[in-house]
């Protein structure tokens, strides 16, 4: 070898290639199969992992450079919105159950995310995704903890935020997003990519973060929108890793794509049922609205949708199997859902309300098909009884679905007057479902999903066996975190540090 | 609505998230460090069990042959997490940067004497692949380890070993171009000096044991290797001969051992006090890994310097790294 030669000059590609691909070899003392036990068993071939196109071709001093640049920023602006009592900004703290239900259910779905891709990062057998997914592993964790931290200062004032770790793993509603990445995580890691990377990086993504962020810039909440913000050009990678490796997937051999269209049929309805949460946001959850779901999901769910899978049709894929069922959907599910979260609100640790006058009137012609013929009467009964000095609660326990783990309350795709109600007999066993999606994915796999912890079923088993005080205890659940928005503490301490704030 | 609010002293109803209060009191605030490593892995109400292995659990302490009563016990004394991480690393590879040009427009390496270049090119480059292999342990270790503030280092560890593994393979683009980096992976899959690590490395590799792969690699061989190879025979021989240009250019590597061997020794003397059958564990492992690596190293010196001068070096690194046992609460 020649010595002090004068370098090549390298173009980017040639460089990165170098610099991590070149790192890896082939073992020749143990067998592959021996140091990636797991790459083979979902029945996905690969025959030339060197086919994996870099996404993104970012070295780690590169990587050390930018995100301490954002980090800096980041760290400044919510230090400077804490000092200044920035939570007093917001519309009003109706908006904050919105991001009480994110830092229950979504951070902790960020953070298994970190987990999950930590692992697929090693159990690879090509060092290209191997570092892709390393890359995405350590900008997951960024995300679950800049989540907590731009939390950290609402909690200090308001209900409803303190107890989230607990909440994560015990009570009812964050079994939905929990039972999601759960269920990617224990799938293989190519299932793995095709559920987070693929469908809900790169398919669902802007569905939840663009209305989230965006309501929380209308709304006030300069820390929310800053990780929002802040972490944008994190998820640019993410999605362009989730469209690499479905490509990659599909290329290498025809046997996959069959493999691969069910995983995309499963986790898109898998996504769409999570994503209610965030229709319900969008409608009900904002003082002041973005756009409705039925908007966001006309650019972002058919418009961007379409364009994929016009694209992916190349290989054979089609569009996702119960696309139809969610498009039909879209004008209900979000007053569905905050109907029920309303009539369980003695058990959630977030408020719930009926709507405003104003809020009926918006909701009306964002959907006028639907809001004022099946879901305005049902508010106006809610309403009725609250004037005549009720409360509307249902003290039944929600039937849950045992794949989704939303309450049973949807309706059938062509009936909106007919709840939806699927069964299945497994081994001797009754399972419900919430809709023909569900009922699919449990048939494909149903000894994995026999295994779902239900919370509801948990609640009447040992040692709970169905005392709902013992059962709040359990969940950290306070009262004052929970019911009606109007009377809540949340409510009447953002009222009179407002006043406080205007009258000094 | 802009209001005015800088001036207002409301009265806060909570200090903190109470997993923290539960862990801490709530006499201090929680530090951010605290806040974001924390009890944020699910703990409880798994859903599904592994696909892949249907006896594991989907987060399983059982994984390991150690037994952590409190897994958040093994805190990381640098107190790293994703900011303060990225920020250290940010500046560490900014002098980087300012090094790789010294040597640059001082032609240090053109300067530099040929058997120094040759040490360089022999020993220094064909590591890249070792660091690969580290940094393929500890993404496993965070992956299936147990309790965030355990795992949560590994992955910036990972990150740091390809960092390294990149700082090196421009080294060697410096030195040879990419001749360079073709003849160390030439080196490391045939050369008689390399294949007892590549053996090694490969065999660590289908360890499953993820406390197992920490300490095998992070404590074992890069506490035998960085002392060896960077602080001896870089910072030292190489330094004595002409070559500070080199020893520029891996004070990365110095300095990054120096700070995260801090942490390794933290994590180690925290199992070795849990429990008199960890420590029987961790001494198993240490004991023969040490014993192991080190004689797979002794080649790997012998490229740099002779023979007596290897055994010598190889066994100052070994007896180092027992002091560090012996510091952590073992072998006593």
């Amino acid at each position: 070898m020649d010595i002090k030669k004068t370098p090549k000059k390298l173009n980017v590609k040639e460089k990165y290639r170098l610099m991590t691909r070149d790192l890896a070899w082939e073992p020749s003392y143990r067998d592959e199969k021996e140091i990636y036990p797991y790459v083979d068993y979902e029945g996905i071939k690969v025959h030339d992992w060197s086919k994996w196109e870099d996404p993104f071709r970012l070295t780690m001093d590169a990587y050390w450079k930018y995100q301490a640049e954002k980090e800096r920023k980041y760290y400044a602006i919510i230090d400077a919105h804490a000092q200044n009592n920035g939570h007093l900004n917001v519309t009003d703290a109706r908006y904050l159950t919105a991001i009480k239900l994110f830092l229950q259910s979504i951070s902790p779905g960020e953070y298994a995310s970190h987990r999950g891709f930590a692992r697929v990062g090693r159990e690879f057998a090509g060092v290209g995704p191997q570092v892709a997914c390393q890359m995405q592993s350590i900008d997951e964790i960024r995300h679950a903890q800049t989540q907590v931290h731009a939390m950290s200062n609402y909690n200090k004032f308001y209900n409803g935020f303190k107890d989230f770790a607990n909440q994560r793993d015990r009570i009812w509603y964050t079994s939905v997003a929990r039972s999601f990445f759960d269920d990617a995580m224990s799938a293989g890691p190519f299932e793995f990519l095709i559920a987070i990377g693929f469908s809900f990086e790169y398919v669902l993504t802007n569905l939840l973060f663009v209305p989230f962020m965006s309501g929380a810039a209308y709304n006030g909440d300069m820390a929310t929108c800053t990780f929002g913000f802040s972490a944008q050009s994190d998820e640019a990678r993410h999605m362009t890793l989730g469209l690499e490796c479905i490509k990659f997937m599909l290329e290498q051999d025809p046997d996959n794509i069959p493999i691969v269209q069910k995983w995309i049929d499963k986790w898109f309805w898998r996504g769409c049922r999570l994503l209610t949460l965030v229709a319900a946001m969008m409608d009900y959850m904002l003082p002041k609205r973005v756009m409705s779901w039925r908007e966001a999901w006309n650019i972002y769910g058919v418009e961007n949708g379409n364009a994929l899978f016009r694209d992916l049709a190349r290989y054979g894929i089609k569009p996702p199997m119960h696309w139809d069922d969610v498009e039909k959907s879209i004008d209900h599910t979000s007053h569905q859902i905050m109907l029920g979260l309303y009539q369980w609100k003695f058990g959630t640790a977030f408020h719930s309300w009926t709507p405003t006058a104003s809020d009926i009137e918006w909701l009306k012609e964002k959907y006028p098909t639907t809001f004022e013929k099946y879901y305005l009467p049902r508010w106006e009964y809610a309403i009725a009884q609250k004037e005549n000095g009720g409360e509307y609660n249902n003290f039944g326990l929600p039937k849950l679905c045992q794949v989704c783990q939303l309450p049973t309350l949807f309706t059938e795709p062509d009936d909106p007057t007919q709840l939806c109600h699927r069964e299945t007999d497994y081994e001797g066993e009754k399972y419900h479902f919430c809709s023909d999606g569900c009922q699919h994915v449990f048939e494909q796999e149903p000894e994995k999903y026999v295994q779902a912890w239900l919370p509801m079923t948990a609640m009447m088993q040992e040692p709970l066996k169905g005392d709902l005080a013992a059962w709040m205890e359990w969940v950290s659940l306070e009262p004052t975190a929970a019911g009606e928005y109007a009377n809540s503490e949340d409510k009447a301490n953002f009222e009179k540090w407002r006043k406080q704030v205007s009258t000094d | 609505m802009q209001i005015d609010v800088q001036t207002v002293n409301i009265e806060q109803k909570n200090q903190t998230f109470s997993h923290l209060k539960k862990r801490f009191g709530d006499k201090k605030i929680p530090s951010r460090y605290q806040e974001a490593s924390y009890d944020l892995q699910a703990e409880e109400n798994l859903h599904y069990r592994p696909t892949w292995a249907p006896e594991q659990e989907l987060y399983d302490p059982n994984l390991s042959k150690i037994r952590m009563n409190d897994w958040y016990d093994l805190k990381d004394p640098r107190q790293f997490y994703y900011s303060t991480y990225t920020l250290n690393r940010a500046k560490q590879q900014e002098t980087m940067e300012s090094n790789f040009k010294t040597v640059e427009s001082l032609n240090l390496i053109e300067g530099m004497p040929d058997p120094v270049l040759a040490v360089a090119q022999d020993l220094l480059i064909p590591l890249r692949h070792a660091n690969y292999a580290a940094n393929m342990n500890n993404t496993l270790v965070c992956g299936y380890g147990y309790g965030t503030v355990f795992t949560q280092p590994c992955v910036y560890h990972a990150m740091d070993n390809l960092g390294i593994a990149q700082y090196l393979s421009r080294l060697g683009l410096m030195i040879g171009d990419v001749e360079s980096l073709e003849a160390a992976k030439q080196d490391w899959m045939d050369s008689d000096a390399w294949q007892p690590l590549r053996r090694s490395l490969e065999d660590l590799m289908c360890v499953r044991d993820p406390v197992e792969v920490f300490i095998k690699q992070n404590f074992v061989l890069d506490g035998l290797l960085y002392p060896l190879v960077y602080q001896r025979i870089v910072d030292q021989n190489l330094v004595e001969q002409g070559g500070s240009g080199i020893s520029i250019l891996t004070q990365f590597m110095t300095n990054w051992y120096l700070e995260s061997k801090r942490w390794v020794d933290s994590v180690i003397k925290t199992m070795a006090s849990e429990s008199a059958e960890n420590k029987a564990v961790l001494e198993e492992w240490i004991d023969s890994a040490a014993n192991h690596f080190t004689s797979v190293l002794l080649p790997v010196a012998g490229l740099a310097v002779a023979g007596n001068q290897a055994d010598e070096l190889v066994s100052e690194a070994h007896d180092e790294l027992l002091q560090r046992a012996k510091k952590a609460g073992l072998f006593k």
